[in-house]
């Protein structure tokens, strides 16, 4: 089947040098940062966390969508997703290496990263991290490998394929649990120490998977033959719809507490979110923007004509990616150290160096998607009746 | 039988894994030797520090700071962002901002004390280390950090809710202005911290900065024993301590 | 056999580039043995001279993880000798030349341990000590008495309200 990577017109190999490039010059950046060291970053000993760290969490929450497609499919036997399960798995490989290597380009000893599984630590909650990320990558591309093999040689699913289905839906949860948990068990980081932090990770999570899947069907769709029933479409529509509403409670049962509770250890960072403190406020405008968007995106969809309207509902989606990007993504994780400890304002921009790694690790990760993608479409429609 | 390609691929890479896997299980090394305390080593269940800031004057503050980065190698990062600090100064309202409003007057405001890591009873940065490298010893609850297996993780940087860890964002040789060759330096991309001397505490000696402060404003020792300078201090002369409210326990009491 | 020419082809331009070493550094040459420059006084190391030159390494590592994690400070050897297990007084109280000692060998064998990025041998320390460019003296930044805590605060904004 991986044969299948190597035929592709020329619009096809066009993307894959451009993504290798993209590649390239991630390493070169990477390899900048590695001989200068970790001050080439934005980071400090104040903010200590920023832009690597915040991409894992988003990417992780990608990967644990998969839930939101499997478990339909295959609790519910909602037959329409049949045809997009394979897509959602191998996102989830793609995102969870991006994830792993955001990690590895985040610490400042890479080559003593194996330390980690020598000394094991069950009390560390980046150990758990750093257990069930590869496990679930390595269970969905066994999942989707064999289901679409299976698919090409016209056979049933065979046994051990569905036991690991079943077992990687509570992985999901796990999963992106114990990533919430890496935040909300911090003391003195009053902005993350909340119990709403894991629910919250996962409806995210729940929105931004299917967002980000509707908008590759629809590229899928105009690009190549594979067609995703509207069925589908619209069954992740309603995922997403109720996963931002469920997100936009959350969010408000939190402001409620925050602010009128009114701790100073809890508000501070909120105030500094919304208003900023003295003067700085470089992520106010994002915030706003991430509360706007949720708020647009669910407008959006509840409008039944609008979501069946497909640039309208594209248009949403990738409002709303753009909101829960920027929340878990881009605030969530400087935020909670300014103001840091000492009551004082040490604000965090990434660095190039940073944004450009970044981009690195996105195109790698997208080209294995796209690797992955070539084969199930290839063989999708091999097997689909034109 | 017939030899397909997959089956030779299977072959081949379950042989190659065997191979690997064979250096990692013969591990097995034991030295002939004994090892045992030093001799001269102070013994403690817990140490612990009680600053009392009433003694400390303005004009020689700078004494036990330089004492302590010098004999550490700790180097001088002119950028604030990137600095690195074991012992440090912070005003009032910075060291204790939960105690700090309006209403207190300048002076006690802007008066200077001096942080450095709490060692706490329940340290987080140790909870949350995914390799040990940071971990309380249960002997004398000294919180270390093994600098030879830290993975730059920073992770107990974010868990720290004093500000007592600094993460070595560039090579600090070139910024230790004076190098002590018996403490060896850091390297870059490792985490670093206040030991509490435990160089010297197990060489017989106090803590550099104990040794430095000529007023006696720093006062050392075991906060399990009864008898002991700090716990007679403590009972005697009220105290706060950072952050008591998060549970952590820190074991450096302030005298106000 | 398919593409049989490919196939031969490649395996020799495989076993070719993968075997450059050999031929390309090693033919024809032998390196002698590094001469190591031993102490002048001391004739007794920790242990006997073949355990050292096998397990100097695994050695120094239990060492390490005894001083720091468990608090342990003396060693004492098979034959019942005393010793502080620290690499600076002990090791390098003896064999005070990384260069002629340490590095000689392990040059030989081309391992490069990364002891010296934190720890000093008592011989090179003055050399090290001499800060590189781009970084001010000390005194300039206000590191006289009574303003280091200057220095602690300089670029730091201030408090809150």
């Amino acid at each position: 089947m991986l044969e299948k990577v190597f035929h592709g017109g020329k619009g096809y190999w066009v993307w894959v040098l451009a993504l290798a490039a993209g590649v390239g010059i991630g390493l070169m950046a990477y390899l900048y940062q590695l001989r200068e060291g970790m001050w080439v970053t934005g980071m400090s000993r104040d903010v200590s966390w920023g832009f690597y760290i915040s991409q894992f969490t988003f990417l992780v929450g990608v990967a644990a969508s998969v839930l939101m497609v499997v478990l339909p499919l295959y609790l519910h036997d909602f037959k329409a997703f049949a045809r997009i399960t394979a897509l959602s798995q191998f996102l989830a490989v793609g995102t969870l290496l991006m994830s792993l290597l955001f990690i590895f380009s985040d610490v400042g000893m890479p080559m003593r990263i194996l330390n980690v599984p020598l000394n094991p630590t069950p009390h560390s909650m980046l150990f758990y991290d750093t257990v069930f990320l590869p496990g679930f990558m390595v269970i969905n591309l066994i999942i989707g490998w064999t289901a679409i093999g299976a698919e090409k040689r016209e056979v049933p699913l065979q046994w051990w394929v569905k036991g690991l289905i079943y077992l990687s839906m509570p992985w999901a949860v796990v999963m992106h649990t114990v990533t919430a948990f890496i935040y909300a068990g911090t003391p003195g980081r009053g902005f993350w120490m909340t119990a709403i932090m894991a629910p919250r990770f996962l409806v995210t999570a729940f929105a931004a998977g299917p967002a980000l899947l509707i908008i590759l069907c629809t590229a899928i769709k105009t690009l190549t033959h594979f067609v995703v029933t509207e069925r589908a479409i619209q069954k992740l529509v309603t995922i997403m719809l109720y996963a931002l509403i469920i997100d936009a409670f959350f969010l408000g049962v939190e402001y409620f507490t925050v602010f009128y509770a009114d701790i100073p250890e809890y508000t501070e960072t909120f105030q500094y979110l919304f208003l900023g403190i003295d003067g700085d406020c470089a992520l106010v405008p994002w915030t706003w923007c991430m509360n706007l968007a949720l708020l647009v995106a669910i407008g959006l969809l509840v409008i039944p004509g609008a979501r069946s309207n497909r640039p309208v509902l594209i248009a949403a989606c990738i409002i709303a990616l753009i909101g829960l990007w920027i929340d878990k993504g881009y605030v969530l994780v400087p935020a909670a150290f300014i103001p840091n400890v000492f009551g004082r304002i040490m604000e965090y921009p990434p660095s190039w160096v940073e944004l450009t790694i970044s981009l690195g690790i996105y195109a790698l990760g997208t080209l294995i998607i796209t690797a992955l993608y070539k084969v199930v479409i290839s063989v999708k429609e091999e097997t689909q009746d034109l | 039988m017939t030899l397909t390609r997959r089956k030779f691929l299977k072959a081949a890479a379950t042989s190659a894994l065997s191979v690997m896997a064979v250096p990692c299980i013969s591990q097995g090394f034991e030295l002939e030797g004994r090892m045992s305390l030093g001799p001269k080593a102070l013994k403690a269940r817990r140490w612990a520090m009680v600053v009392d800031m009433n003694k400390c004057r303005d004009d020689c503050a700078d004494d036990c700071l330089i004492a302590c980065h010098e004999i550490h190698n700790v180097p001088y990062i002119p950028k604030a962002e990137h600095e690195v600090m074991w012992l440090f100064l912070e005003p009032y309202e910075n060291a204790f901002p939960e105690r700090s409003h309006r209403f207190l007057s300048k002076r006690v405001r802007e008066k200077e004390f001096f942080l450095m890591c709490n060692h706490c009873e329940d340290p987080p940065c140790a909870r949350v280390c995914p390799t040990q490298a940071t971990f309380k010893r249960e002997k004398d609850g000294i919180v270390m950090i093994d600098y030879h297996r830290c993975i730059g993780c920073r992770f107990c940087m974010a868990a720290c809710p004093y500000g007592s860890r600094s993460f070595n964002f560039r090579d600090p040789r070139p910024f230790i202005k004076k190098i002590n060759p018996e403490f060896p330096t850091r390297r870059r991309g490792v985490v670093e911290k206040c030991n509490f001397c435990q160089e010297l505490l197990e060489v017989g000696r106090m803590p550099a900065c104990v040794e430095a402060c000529k007023e006696g404003v720093l006062t050392f020792g075991d906060l399990e024993d009864p008898t002991s300078a700090v716990r007679t201090l403590l009972s005697e002369k009220p105290h706060i301590r950072r952050k008591p409210d998060l549970g952590t326990g820190p074991s450096v009491f302030y005298i106000v | 056999m398919f593409n049989k020419g490919w196939v031969i082809g490649g395996i020799i331009i495989f076993v070719a580039v993968a075997a450059f070493p050999f031929y390309w550094y090693q033919v024809g040459r032998d390196k002698p043995f590094p001469e190591l420059e031993l102490p002048a006084k001391e004739k007794r190391c920790v242990e006997s001279v073949d355990f050292m030159r096998a397990n100097h390494m695994r050695l120094l590592d239990a060492w390490r993880i005894a001083v720091v994690r468990d608090d342990l400070l003396i060693y004492t050897s098979a034959k019942g000798e005393n010793f502080e297990m620290n690499l600076h007084k002990t090791c390098m109280g003896c064999h005070t030349s990384r260069d002629r000692f340490c590095n000689r060998c392990h040059d030989y064998n081309n391992v490069v341990p990364p002891c010296w990025d934190c720890h000093f041998a008592p011989s090179e320390a003055v050399k090290d000590q001499r800060p590189e460019v781009g970084v001010q003296p000390p005194a300039q930044r206000g590191l006289r008495p009574g303003a280091r805590s200057e220095v602690i605060r300089v670029n730091r904004k201030g408090g809150k309200s």
